[in-house]
């Protein structure tokens, strides 16, 4: 079976360990020989801040599980036993809760590098949909381990969000009860979402990551100008512009990860409610059926999607508003899935693009985060004619792309990294 | 380096930024953790004016005791005054909820999260701004919680306060500035007008003890992170400088 031409060590236990797994070859191929471009700059940090922000979330959930209690009579109470009564009980969840926040914060940033250097473009295109599967189970992770401290604005945000279903044709009704598995969210929901949140999206997740993380070290990573590094190697075949992972980055990464865990830290021990915006007021009140907070909003990292949602108020076509708003919402998400398809540009950077694509990208940004600030606020007319007009420009920076990519021009792209 | 660096310290700065207080208050107050005397005067008027019906089902006797620095045979005889309750105990109530919505139309909330829920400002706003309103079933209203349920219990300590028409120094809603005086005049401006046991500084330094005592049940942890949170960041701080030290050595042969 085994492969002749596998690196092994010379002698002693690695040489035993090596004859049955290629242990010294895979630490060569992802670590000490995985060449990456030697000019990562500061948006580069953010794959490795995820990883370990992944580690953090299995670690602490883990540790949260052995002291809570998924019912709906003992949820609530097993929360604040854990903030109490747990030795390092609240350290433990105020980890897990602001690294739910840090995750969307590292994942957005790391998202917005794809977009800025065209990451997502050939070679890269599964990388970038790996990556996306990756977001969106992430978010339904987040989503239902939002319901399990039984508060009121988990037991609403559930409610709200679970019966978005219900606005499909036909199946939406019954598919909605199927989801919660009663006719309302209850103790039965909340043990389908602790099961789902601490066993099956963690193991989906993971095998995600390792797919994304081969997908990325078969093709190279690409750098901030774009350009293929393995075009220029010398003459032992290692890429000119291209330094090996370990050390390299390795010791880069843990300076970043120095810096990140400094703030993060800060927020733990200082401001783990973030606000009311990591941890919301009415979630400090057990879930009650029978009494709706004033102002529903999702945590902050679904909230322009939720302001998308919301900002459609019109029928269209025959179908219905709530329908079409659910139609959007999925489609904003849905619409990445098929970036590395519709950017038509011969270069990858946007270094190398022209003033079009920059000028759409800034836009898309700016939109994006005009609509998260409406998803956290209530609606008015005016904030949704805004959330309108920003949900527009959301789409028209990926619908618009194969155009705009096409016509511009272009800027020469060198034949080494510029650092 | 450095320039990466202060992007990535200001890329984290909005996850860093703790907003504003959500709602206007007419009081505002900071808790201060670290007085033990205000929290030792705050759960005695605890115990002894709102744990007849409001419980703290998740703050322990004990754990108070231990953060306030009083001793055990104190608490006991003083501050626990059920037989059912131990000093390791909940501070539980007597009266089940059941029997409290009958008798009083609804049950009187657990208060350990209050200040969570409601913001320490609105409690303290909220316990000082009774006052008299005989459409009321208790004969009292409140400025911050409008239509409540609840009687003035504190009104021994309070007095009565009335609605008067008068000058104040605060800002009251719907009443104009006056540029000569620098004063508001209003007919909504509270004022006690029959004493209680308490002057009205006095009071007010009750109240705050008291909300303070709250602002503690509502996440007694923040003792543990004033203390573990410094040494957490100086440890990271140092790491941070030793890993950049190490990142600029390995990076010398890289141009």
């Amino acid at each position: 079976m085994g492969n002749p031409n596998k690196v092994k060590a010379e002698s002693g236990f690695m040489r035993w360990v090596d004859d049955r797994f290629p242990a010294t070859q895979m630490w060569q191929d992802h670590l000490s020989k995985y060449y990456a471009p030697k000019n990562f700059n500061f948006w580069y940090f953010f794959g490795s801040l995820a990883m370990l922000l992944l580690v953090n979330q299995i670690l602490t959930g883990i540790w949260l599980t052995m002291s809570y209690n998924p019912s709906a009579e003992g949820a609530f109470a097993s929360v604040e036993y854990i903030m109490r009564d747990v030795e390092w009980g609240w350290l433990i969840r105020y980890l897990h809760s602001t690294g739910a926040t840090a995750f969307f914060v590292v994942i957005y940033l790391h998202m917005f590098r794809g977009l800025l250097y065209g990451s997502y473009k050939a070679p890269r295109e599964l990388v970038w949909i790996f990556g996306m599967a990756i977001y969106l189970l992430l978010m339904a992770e987040a989503f239902m381990g939002y319901l399990l401290p039984w508060g009121q604005m988990s037991y609403w945000g559930a409610q709200v969000i679970i019966s978005l279903f219900s606005a499909i044709p036909v199946i939406g009704p019954d598919l909605t009860q199927w989801i919660r598995g009663d006719f309302l969210i209850s103790g039965i929901t909340l043990n389908r979402f602790f099961a789902l949140h601490v066993v099956a999206l963690p193991i989906v997740i993971l095998a995600l990551v390792v797919l994304h993380i081969i997908a990325l070290h078969e093709v190279g990573s690409n750098n901030p100008d774009g350009i293929d590094i393995k075009a220029k190697k010398d003459e032992t075949g290692k890429p000119l512009d291209g330094i090996p992972f370990h050390p390299y980055y390795t010791v880069k990464d843990i300076f970043g990860v120095a810096v990140f865990l400094f703030v993060f830290a800060a927020v733990v021990f200082y401001f783990p409610e973030g606000g009311g915006y990591f941890l919301e007021a009415p979630n400090f009140q057990p879930a009650n059926p029978m009494v709706t907070p004033d102002h529903i909003a999702p945590v902050w990292y679904f909230t322009p999607f939720y302001a998308i949602l919301r900002a459609i108020t019109f029928d269209l076509f025959g179908l219905d508003a709530k329908f079409l708003g659910v139609v959007f919402m999925g489609g904003a998400i849905a619409v990445l899935f098929v970036l590395p398809w519709l950017d038509r540009s011969p270069v990858r950077s946007m270094r190398y693009k022209g003033w079009m694509s920059k000028t759409m990208l800034a836009i898309f940004a700016i939109s994006f985060v005009i609509l998260g600030i409406l998803g956290a606020l209530p609606a008015t007319p005016l904030r949704t004619a805004v959330a309108q007009l920003c949900t527009a420009l959301y789409f028209a920076f990926f619908l618009l792309m194969p155009f705009y990519t096409r016509l511009e021009k272009t800027k020469p792209v060198p034949e080494r990294v510029t650092g | 380096m450095k320039k990466q660096l202060f992007a990535l310290l200001f890329a984290l700065v909005p996850f860093a930024v703790a907003a504003a207080p959500a709602a206007d208050t007419p009081y505002s107050m900071t808790p201060d953790l670290n007085d033990e005397a205000s929290l030792q005067r705050g759960m005695q008027l605890y115990v002894n004016y709102c744990m007849g019906c409001h419980s703290l089902e998740h703050q322990r006797f004990a754990r108070a005791a231990e953060d306030f620095g009083m001793p055990q045979d104190l608490v006991e005889e003083n501050l626990i005054f059920s037989s059912d309750l131990a000093y390791n105990d909940q501070m539980h109530i007597a009266m089940t909820r059941d029997d409290a919505a009958n008798w009083f139309g609804a049950a009187a909330p657990d208060l350990t999260l209050q200040t969570r829920v409601r913001s320490a400002d609105w409690v303290y706003s909220y316990l000082l701004t009774f006052y008299k309103d005989p459409s009321r079933p208790n004969g009292v209203n409140n400025e911050v919680f409008d239509m409540v349920a609840m009687p003035n219990v504190l009104e021994p300590l309070q007095g009565v306060q009335e609605k008067v028409c008068a000058e104040t120094d605060r800002p009251v809603e719907g009443a104009e500035l006056d540029p000569l005086t620098g004063k508001y005049q209003s007919c909504d401006v509270l004022q006690v007008t029959r004493p209680g046991s308490m002057e009205p500084d006095e009071f007010e330094e009750a109240v705050y003890d008291l909300t303070n005592f709250l602002a503690y049940v509502g996440e007694p942890s923040k003792l543990q992170a004033q203390v573990l949170g410094p040494k957490v960041l100086l440890f990271i701080f140092i790491f941070g400088v030793l890993a950049y030290l190490l990142k600029r050595e390995y990076w010398r042969d890289i141009h």
